[in-house]
């Protein structure tokens, strides 16, 4: 039996259920709100359009978030934050435009940050 | 890192337990553990490529490679022959 290696962030936490991030696993089934859907679809748009071209570019951008976001976010808020950063690293939208939809998206709804 | 080496169903292969800041797709809890190789999968490229990327770097064998739940978890409860299966990629693996 060797040293357990240590994970390398917080997607890395397989066996240790007692970290903060982990706990037990929820087993209830759900359904996925339309939200969630739209994440999905992006995703398939942009393997398209080769802006992404593999999981492990998503996935990249999941473990990059930092514990605090990673802990915050459910599994599809991960996959958009992801995903809104590719799309900035590729030049197809910049933060600017980014966070002036988002004050948009918020105002019309009637929501505050 | 034997990044040209090919094992053969029946090998026991031990998984490196080199610390990767970057992505890849080996979890820290096999790390350093031995199996296996109960199938020889098909020829990939590396996660450590393609998540940043590069498509057109050397692509590299996979292997599934079975280990005992009882060597990975030290306080593992369940049967002693249970197993687990994992997929590994072929430039993570030495021969054990």
């Amino acid at each position: 039996m060797t040293q357990p290696v240590d994970p390398i962030g917080p997607h890395d936490i397989g066996g240790h259920i007692d970290r903060d991030h982990g706990g037990a696993v929820d087993r209830a089934e759900h359904d996925y709100a339309h939200w969630e859907r739209l994440v999905d679809a992006i995703i398939y748009v942009l393997r398209d359009k080769d802006v992404m071209n593999d999981a492990a570019q998503l996935r990249v951008g999941i473990e990059t978030l930092g514990d605090d976001a990673y802990a915050r976010m459910t599994y599809y808020e991960r996959w958009a934050a992801s995903t809104a950063a590719a799309c900035i690293n590729k030049g197809i939208i910049t933060q600017t435009e980014l966070d002036a939809k988002i004050d948009t998206l918020m105002a019309e709804k009637g929501l505050t940050p | 890192m034997n990044a040209g080496q090919r094992y053969d169903l029946g090998d026991r292969v031990r998984i490196d337990d080199r610390r990767e800041p970057r992505h890849h797709r080996t979890p820290a809890f096999v790390k350093g553990q031995t199996g296996i190789v109960t199938r020889v999968c098909m020829d990939q490229a590396k996660p450590e490529d393609v998540a940043y990327f590069t498509m057109n770097g050397p692509r590299v064998p996979v292997y599934r490679i079975r280990m005992m739940q009882c060597d990975l978890w030290p306080d593992y409860t369940g049967k002693p022959d249970d197993t687990l299966d994992i997929e590994m990629h072929g430039h993570w693996l030495q021969p054990a």
